[in-house]
């Protein structure tokens, strides 16, 4: 911006300068009498000798590079001994190229591509080949037909490599009663999870990669929520749980903004994306306050079973993960 | 005897006759050897890209006979200490042992990632080149398509290898690319499907795929597409800037033997060797920092390679827009700035030159000479604008790294860049068309002032005027020479 302005000003000076009317626009086609060819030996002996030390020294770093390779394998002196044999190499070769050979400007006419006649008589001749044939017409669909018919036989197998949709995106292994574990497969209590931390939980016995299965799990004050009536028992003890698969792009919520930390005082509590985001409040089933999600975390209710376990006390609230064609509202 | 002393006595020639004997080359090396290259440093950028990518080639195929593409959890103990015991995917504890345990392994397997970089960088950079001074108008357009897909796949060859060692920050970028998959309308699911055989993170089948998309499938398509780009380019012959005996007719340069070669050898080599310095002395994406990827964690911070950050920006700047009916989501949310953005900035390369032919210049016909940016105000100040569009966005994909260096407010930047990335382009199309139209009419350069021109008097008492490309007025001169 700034450069384009600078250019802008610099330009109304030089017009100050030069406050003459515009020339007429240059003519791209010059006289074409002026031959620009030339041939000059630079015959400069100097310029050789520095090619030659040149080329000298791209040999030994080559070797160092050897040396260094046996006795040290270190990737800094490795790639500065490489990178430098290259390198006086490639400045031997242009000393070599631009004081050393003839200096040679050469003039090649540019031959005309086009040849309308020969374009002419390549259609006749592709026309000529169905000459005398009389179910051109016929010959031209079934043709077609074989076309299909041949690109299915190519195309159908690329449906193997993968299922169809189906109900399988967004799907999760959730279900009322399932205990909640940490990433080793412990059991989290009710008591692990304080207010100002958060903590993923995953399913017990599922598979922790697939997208269904972490949750972040947040501690409120009972009082901040503001859920919809039927959710009103899924936040025992103010511990809420949601997919800790964003909605939008399929990245980990792994950043909770706290309003017990000091950096963030004051602030409401949120959960956020880091891929590109997406920020969404905890206290109101993780509606989205900012960023390019287009819905809410899933929630997953939760409830607190024997020994303070914490337990889903149901299926997530929506499918997991980001949208497609089949999410419904 | 006398015959055989002959021979002996040419060492050039006798290698040229036994191969022209058999093949009759001889007449054909002659004409390669005198092809001419056009002098500009411009036409280099091109070059940069090829070369890095032999450079890819050979590095990767190093790479390759190391890595291993299987998923299958095992534990590490090489010789980094630090992750000793730490169970992992078998990909990503093989490119642990590259680059630890392999001699010179993270030499190589840092020169093959900036080398991705700078390929990508070259191609991009060279792409404006032509797109600027028209070097794609007729009767290049078929070359320029060649070159917005090899732009594409490039993209694409270098995000794929960037996922391949499943390291925290590939994971999260493979998952975002699910989300943009199953975010295309009716065919999104469908399609996620197909490529990671199931729902994310897949199937075991996945990272074969992977590997072969990246070994295999996209380098041999990129490589045959580069030698189609380069056959094209030496039946057509090079543009040239207009210059002193320079016409629509003709190519003004160096001859491929002997200046040519030796500087383009050289070439290859400085680029060789820089990637090589930066690959030994310049860290890059350090996994064993990241750590290896479960879809339950994520990083704050993160950024991807450079060619991907506009669509990272597209997606951190587009609001929560999400349109639902009848049951279906419509229109997933990352389809915007994963999908929609790049279909239409790869939308509008593909279709310039005939939208420009159509409906700008309405020239139809051959141009063996270039323009300067000037020379088509509405061409730069659409081509600034557009790239000013892009660069914006790709700016706002890191105002998290803006909000923890300066400190702004994240929140307060998304609004501001949303609002200026639809501004900030008209202003800059508007700005470069009026600058274009002054440099123009006033025949000054932006770098070296004004420059003069020849006016020549012709016998019937005419004038042309020719722009002066000798330099001999080097400080610009205020009245155009009479001669």
């Amino acid at each position: 911006m700034s450069l384009l302005a600078a250019l802008a000003i610099w330009n109304r000076v030089l017009r100050n300068r030069h406050s003459r009317r515009g020339l007429p626009a240059p003519e791209h086609e010059p006289e074409p009498e002026v031959d620009p060819s030339s041939r000059e030996l630079p015959q400069d002996p100097r310029s050789e000798g520095i090619a030659a030390l040149l080329f000298v020294l791209a040999g030994l770093a080559g070797v160092a590079f050897a040396v260094l390779y046996i006795v040290a394998d270190d990737t800094q002196l490795l790639g500065l001994a490489a990178g430098l044999a290259l390198v006086f190499a490639a400045a031997g070769l242009f000393v070599t190229g631009l004081r050393v050979v003839a200096q040679v400007t050469a003039v090649e006419p540019r031959p005309e591509v086009d040849d309308p006649a020969a374009q002419e008589e390549v259609a006749d001749q592709l026309r000529s080949g169905f000459e005398g044939v009389s179910r051109r017409r016929l010959l031209t669909a079934a043709g077609g037909a074989a076309a299909v018919g041949v690109g299915a036989v190519a195309a159908v197998p690329l449906a193997s490599l993968g299922p169809r949709p189906g109900q399988r995106i967004g799907q999760s292994a959730w279900a009322r009663g399932r205990r909640v574990v940490d990433h080793e497969g412990r059991p989290i209590l009710a008591d692990d999870v304080s207010e100002g931390t958060f903590v993923t939980g995953f399913p017990e016995g599922a598979d922790m990669e697939r997208l269904g299965a972490p949750i972040v799990i947040v501690r409120l004050d009972p009082e901040a929520f503001d859920l919809p009536p039927q959710r009103r028992d899924w936040v025992p003890e103010g511990i809420a749980a949601y997919s800790k698969i964003c909605t939008h792009a399929g990245c980990a919520v792994s950043l909770f903004r706290s309003p017990l930390d000091q950096s963030t005082a004051g602030v409401a509590p949120a959960l956020v994306c880091p891929c590109h985001y997406s920020t969404f409040d905890p206290a109101r089933g993780a509606q989205v306050t900012f960023g390019p999600a287009g819905r809410a975390l899933p929630q997953l209710p939760l409830m607190i079973g024997r020994g303070r376990e914490l337990r889903a006390a149901g299926p997530y609230s929506a499918p997991v993960g980001p949208a497609w064609w089949g999410t419904p509202h | 005897m006398g015959l055989l002393r002959a021979r002996r006595r040419d060492p050039v020639e006798a290698p040229i006759a036994f191969v022209d004997r058999r093949l009759g080359s001889a007449s054909f090396t002659k004409q390669v050897l005198s092809y001419v290259f056009p002098d500009h440093w411009s036409f280099l950028l091109g070059e940069i890209a090829l070369y890095s990518f032999v450079v890819l080639i050979g590095t990767g195929t190093f790479l390759a006979l190391f890595f291993s593409d299987s998923q299958s959890e095992t534990v590490y103990h090489g010789s980094y200490g630090a992750l000793n015991g730490l169970r992992a995917s078998e990909a990503y504890v093989s490119v642990l042992n590259i680059s630890f345990d392999v001699p010179a392994g993270l030499l190589i397997r840092q020169t093959h990632h900036w080398a991705a970089n700078v390929f990508v960088a070259a191609i991009v950079i060279h792409a404006m080149r032509v797109f600027f001074t028209g070097a794609f108008r007729k009767p290049r357009e078929i070359n320029y398509a060649v070159g917005v897909t090899l732009a594409l796949l490039a993209i694409l060859e270098a995000f794929v290898g960037y996922m391949l060692p499943d390291d925290l920050l590939s994971g999260m970028g493979l998952v975002i690319a699910y989300a943009v998959a199953l975010s295309l309308p009716l065919i999104g699911g469908q399609a996620g499907m197909l490529i990671w055989d199931g729902e994310f993170p897949g199937s075991p089948a996945f990272w074969p795929r992977l590997f072969i998309a990246h070994v295999f499938l996209l380098p041999l398509l990129i490589a045959a597409l580069i030698g189609l780009h380069l056959a094209l380019m030496t039946r057509q012959k090079h543009t040239q800037f207009p210059g002193r005996g320079r016409t629509e007719r003709n190519d003004v340069g160096t001859p491929l033997w002997p200046g040519y070669a030796l500087r383009t050898a050289g070439w290859f080599l400085l680029i060789a060797g820089v990637l090589l310095l930066l690959g030994g002395l310049v860290q890059i994406n350090p996994i064993w920092q990241w750590g290896p990827y479960e879809p339950y964690l994520s990083s704050n911070g993160a950024q991807p390679d450079w060619y991907l950050g506009w669509l990272i920006g597209g997606l951190r700047l587009m609001p929560e827009l999400e349109p639902r009916f009848g049951g279906h989501t419509w229109i997933p949310n990352p389809f915007w700035g994963g999908a929609l953005f790049p279909l239409v900035v790869f939308g509008l390369l593909y279709l310039w030159p005939w939208i420009e032919q159509r409906f700008i210049t309405r020239d139809r016909r051959r141009h063996e000479l270039l323009d300067r940016p000037r020379d088509n105000p509405v061409r730069t100040a659409i081509g600034a604008g557009v790239l000013t569009w892009i660069v914006f966005i790709f700016y706002g994909g890191a105002a998290d790294r803006v909000l923890v260096s300066v400190g702004f407010d994240y929140v307060g930047q998304i609004w501001a860049y949303r609002v200026m990335a639809a501004a900030l382009p008209l202003l800059v199309g508007l700005l470069t068309y009026r600058i274009c139209r002054e440099l123009k009419a006033r025949e000054v350069h932006p770098l070296r002032g004004w420059q003069g021109s020849t006016v020549t008097r012709t016998v019937d008492g005419g004038f042309t005027s020719v722009p002066d490309e000798d330099a001999a007025n080097p400080r610009g001169g205020d009245e155009p020479r009479l001669r």
